[in-house]
């Protein structure tokens, strides 16, 4: 029989507003939580062979197994799907290196200390394009040489001001909103049932900070129909997650959680999604462009969106959340306003509890890998807002890039 | 010198080969479309294939700047110092003239001298020159229907 990938730990370090870690270098919050995960599993450091992350992380796999002191590296991974797109297909590969004998035993993680780098939500800031603000007369605009494929693809934008998230996923959002009739009370109660969730989470930047659809309305607009409380924190800390095979699995500390089904990728034409591309599919221009993954996850599963007991849904942006309910079929295209405005979400009687942790919206911003850490809490039975008898989670990552997306079954 | 929107602290355009054609032309203020020598599939941003047939081979058009609004953000931070806030992104669907196949060509842009009020998905607009500098000019757009 062939090996099949299971999540056996998780583990993270404390999360934080942006910039609060100053003491320790990003790297070393890497370490901390990859040795956490590792304990949690009941295994040894020297047992681990593979690491694999994404997001164009600077934390090399090659300098931490260094520091780590792995006996071998046998397995190092990066994902091509960019920022938070990836954190799901970080995990796959993963599974696909303990399935295939590549590696044992392979830890994903991402650490982020924004106030060592720079910060996300400042999109392209430091970006070669970007003008200096500071600057009391700049010089007058000329034509920089791209030296990336990316830089090509920003060139084209950022003179109009497109350098931040916010904007580019709000325009989508906008043309959702104008299709379907969608309010920005319905993108309100998403933030409000997630941060309702992270009032019981101990490990939740927000956990004592509680939201109401008012705070939300009245919160400032950042890129209509975008308030504050739409978009997600920026955090620093560190995370991880430890697959193995089942062979492997088989005498560890905990039950371990099965990896389902995996998939990742973007349609036709995608390229980096929303935020460099006026050119999506129409068809596809108001969604997360994640249908087509969705239907080859659950495909691969043999399971339908019936099937889930609880969801971890990538939410970089309220709207995120909105779109991949109707991407991956948990209800129609142009439903999701309606789907939220009837509690699905809520862990107490919803039918679809989602982001039982807080989510990036109210727990931390680990570029979604956080959401990787909370499925398996939930089919273990660890999660501050439980499930009961969860059985079957989804766990997404970033809609309107290309993205990737993982079903885990707790058995 | 045109009308000023934004100010010279804006984000710079980032050049490669594929794309000085579209700037260059640009700095003469004629919105340009590359089109496929083979199969006539119109692209932008401008790109070394056509993503229809593959040929390597590709001419450029001029359009007339007139389209739609597709979507669009009114965006309430400012990207750059001495910038009027709040700033409309927008995505423009062409009106491609008998041009090429075709076939949908949208570019991202702002609208200027818009009342927020008046902006409608679907409304007709068109390009608005603004000189940035003797070497780049921007389309922006105006909606049709403002004064
Ligand atoms: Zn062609």
């Amino acid at each position: 029989m062939a090996k099949k990938a299971h999540i056996v730990g998780v583990g993270e370090t404390r999360y934080t507003k942006w910039g609060r870690i100053g003491e320790v270098t990003e790297h070393a919050l890497a370490c901390e939580a990859i040795l956490t995960a590792v304990a949690d599993a009941g295994l040894k450091i020297e047992d681990v062979d593979g690491l694999a992350s994404f997001a164009e992380d600077r934390n090399e796999a090659i300098f931490l197994a260094a520091e780590l002191g792995l006996p071998e590296l046998r397995f190092g991974n990066m994902v091509w799907m960019p920022g938070g797109g990836g954190g799901c297909a970080a995990i796959a590969n993963a599974a696909m290196a303990v399935e295939t004998g590549q590696a044992e035993v392979v830890v994903v993680y991402r650490a982020l200390c924004q106030g060592q780098f720079m910060r996300f939500g400042d999109g392209a800031s430091e970006l070669p394009g970007r003008g200096n603000g500071d600057s009391e007369s700049p010089p007058p605009p000329g034509l920089l040489p791209a030296d990336s494929l990316l830089m090509a693809a920003m060139g084209f934008v950022m003179p109009y001001g497109m350098i931040t998230a916010a904007a580019a996923f709000a325009l989508p959002m906008r043309r959702h909103m104008h299709l379907y009739g969608t309010t920005s009370e319905q993108l309100g109660k998403i933030a409000v049932t997630f941060r309702q969730h992270a009032n019981r989470n101990p490990r939740a930047i927000m956990y004592e900070r509680e939201l109401t659809l008012e705070d939300h309305q009245n919160s400032a607009m950042i890129a209509d129909p975008f308030h504050l409380f739409d978009c997600c924190l920026e955090s620093d800390g560190a995370c991880a997650v430890v697959v193995t095979t089942a062979e492997r699995a088989a005498d560890l500390a905990k039950r371990p959680i099965e990896i389902v089904a995996t998939a990742q990728g973007a349609p036709k034409g995608y390229s980096f999604g929303s935020f460099t591309n006026p050119n999506i599919a129409d068809e596809l221009y108001a969604t997360g462009g994640t249908a087509a993954l969705a239907n080859r996850l659950w495909e691969k599963a043999g399971l339908t969106p019936k099937d889930v007991d609880v969801a971890q849904i990538y939410d970089h942006f309220t709207g995120s959340v909105l779109m991949q309910l109707e991407d991956y079929g948990f209800c129609g295209p142009g439903e999701a306003g309606a789907f939220i405005d009837s509690g699905a979400l809520s862990w107490e009687g919803g039918s679809l509890p989602t982001n039982t942790h807080g989510g990036n919206l109210s727990e931390a911003y680990m570029h979604g890998l956080s959401h990787v850490l909370e499925g398996a809490r939930s089919l273990w039975g660890e999660s501050c807002c439980q499930v009961e008898d969860a059985d079957v989670c989804l766990v997404t990552s970033a809609a309107g890039v290309p993205s990737s997306a993982l079903i885990l079954q707790g058995h | 010198m045109s009308e000023r929107w934004f100010p010279d602290s804006m984000p710079q355009p980032m050049v490669d080969k594929e794309s000085l054609p579209w700037w260059q032309a640009a700095a003469q203020h004629r919105l340009t479309v590359q089109c496929c020598d083979n199969c006539q599939y119109c692209r932008l941003p401008p790109a070394p294939i056509c993503s229809e047939c593959q040929s390597n081979k590709s001419h450029w058009e001029e359009i007339s700047g007139k389209g739609t609004l597709y979507s669009y953000t009114e965006v309430h931070r400012a990207v750059a110092t001495g910038q009027t806030l709040p700033f409309v992104i927008a995505i423009i669907q062409l009106d491609m003239d008998g041009i090429g196949t075709g076939n949908s060509v949208r570019i991202m842009s702002n609208i200027v001298d818009a009342n927020p009020d008046e902006l409608e998905i679907g409304k007709a607009v068109s390009v608005a020159w603004e000189t940035m500098s003797d070497t780049v000019s921007l389309p922006r757009f105006k909606l049709l229907s403002s004064s």
